[in-house]
């Protein structure tokens, strides 16, 4: 990892070497991300993009941060490329699909989740939720329940006057006791209050009471 | 010749050509033998699905082989995945288009209730956009499960008034909100 990066930082002025547990990792400024990337490819044979995602950081700014993972197939290691976004409200990087056609629906689903717009993309549209979705799912202030919303027909929602509904998590998330037999470590939440929980640990327990 | 039905009796020495029974109960009889399933699977519970229409299970033993894509040709709608609120519409435009009679089955946890999907994207059950007939528990669900689902849908189908589309009571199950 040394050498590499210390080919590449007289290259690229402002690229600092990233905290990493695994793969070595850089942090690259937003303007020298194409240059870099190219030179990734063309040089260092970095030739599969494994993923395009992004962080939240909620408080701090930068705000955005995107995260590229790089393969090299001849060498056999990864890089983690990541950026952080300039602008906190209306968060844009350059895209990168001119140069890995891979990262076309990678950056369609980033964009889609964190509304991050990537600059020169080919065909910027939601992914996974429908194109009028009003929220981006994994934002920080997101809640994990959801949001209410209309159905993306207009047309169904209102013959059927259903709605997209926040579905909270009841008590959850449902883990499992790891140590207990596996008939009494079914995933269960910290709060069961809304369920018959307690009537089925009766029947585990040999039965409910008779009087 | 007489049947084994005691609602379909007939006994050719006594009553010639003629059979004597009640309208539901040959229109029934018809219909609860040769539904035409609406295969909309929409995630794992299809690959069971398909194993149901196989030889080992072998669905076509209740009059069900006939596995129809297009809407305007099945009766009875197997909504078999995780509906998500993106495909929600879809489905519910495919039902719109069946033709009257039409049943369906949620099968599985995630058509049933969202399963494990408690989330922003999927719909908390397919019952919420249209009237379910039988609802399969499981994930997924054996296709034993899903046989036993049809089994009950055929005495469904058999109480059921065979005229149920022209009255009343579609009216009421339109309108379920």
């Amino acid at each position: 990892m040394s050498d590499l990066f210390e080919t590449l930082q007289p290259r690229f002025e402002g690229l600092e070497p990233r905290e990493s547990s695994d793969h070595p990792a850089v942090q690259c400024p937003v303007s020298l991300i194409l240059p870099l990337v190219e030179c990734l490819r063309d040089e260092f044979h970095y030739e599969i993009l494994s993923d395009v995602t992004a962080i939240d950081w909620e408080e701090r700014s930068p705000r955005f941060s995107v995260v590229y993972h790089f393969y090299s197939v001849q060498d056999c290691r990864y890089l983690r490329v990541v950026t952080d976004c300039p602008d906190d409200e209306n968060p844009a990087v350059p895209s990168i699909v001119a140069l890995y056609p891979g990262a076309n629906w990678h950056e369609r689903e980033t964009f889609d989740m964190f509304g991050i717009r990537f600059e020169g993309h080919p065909d910027l549209r939601r992914i996974l939720m429908w194109d009028e979705y009003p929220y981006y799912p994994l934002r920080k202030e997101f809640p994990l329940a959801g949001i209410e919303t209309d159905l993306p027909d207009a047309e169904i929602g209102e013959e059927t006057r259903a709605k997209v509904l926040a579905a909270p998590m009841m008590g959850g998330p449902f883990v499992a006791d790891t140590g207990s037999p596996m008939s009494k470590s079914e995933p269960r939440a910290k709060d069961q209050s809304w369920t018959e929980w307690k009537k089925k640990e009766a029947l585990e327990d040999g039965g409910p009471e008779k009087d | 010749m007489k049947t084994q039905s005691s609602d379909i009796g007939y006994n050719s020495k006594v009553e010639g050509d003629v059979i004597v029974t009640k309208v539901d109960a040959v229109i029934n009889w018809v219909r609860k033998n040769s539904v035409w399933p609406m295969p909309m699977g929409l995630a794992c519970c299809a690959i069971e699905m398909m194993g149901v229409a196989a030889s080992r299970f072998d669905i076509s033993r209740f009059g069900m082989e006939v596995m129809r894509f297009s809407p305007r040709q099945s009766d009875c709608m197997i909504v078999a995945g995780t509906v998500t609120y993106k495909m929600a519409p879809v489905v519910r435009r495919i039902y719109d288009q069946m033709a009257d009679p039409k049943w369906v089955v949620a099968m599985g946890a995630c058509a049933s209730t969202g399963g494990m999907y408690r989330s922003y994207a999927t719909m908390q059950g397919v019952d919420r956009i249209i009237p379910v007939d039988v609802y399969v528990s499981g994930c997924p669900p054996r296709p034993e499960a899903l046989l036993d689902a049809m089994m009950k849908l055929q005495k469904k189908i058999e109480r059921e008034p065979s005229f149920k589309s022209l009255g009343k009571e579609t009216e009421e199950k339109r309108i379920w909100a």
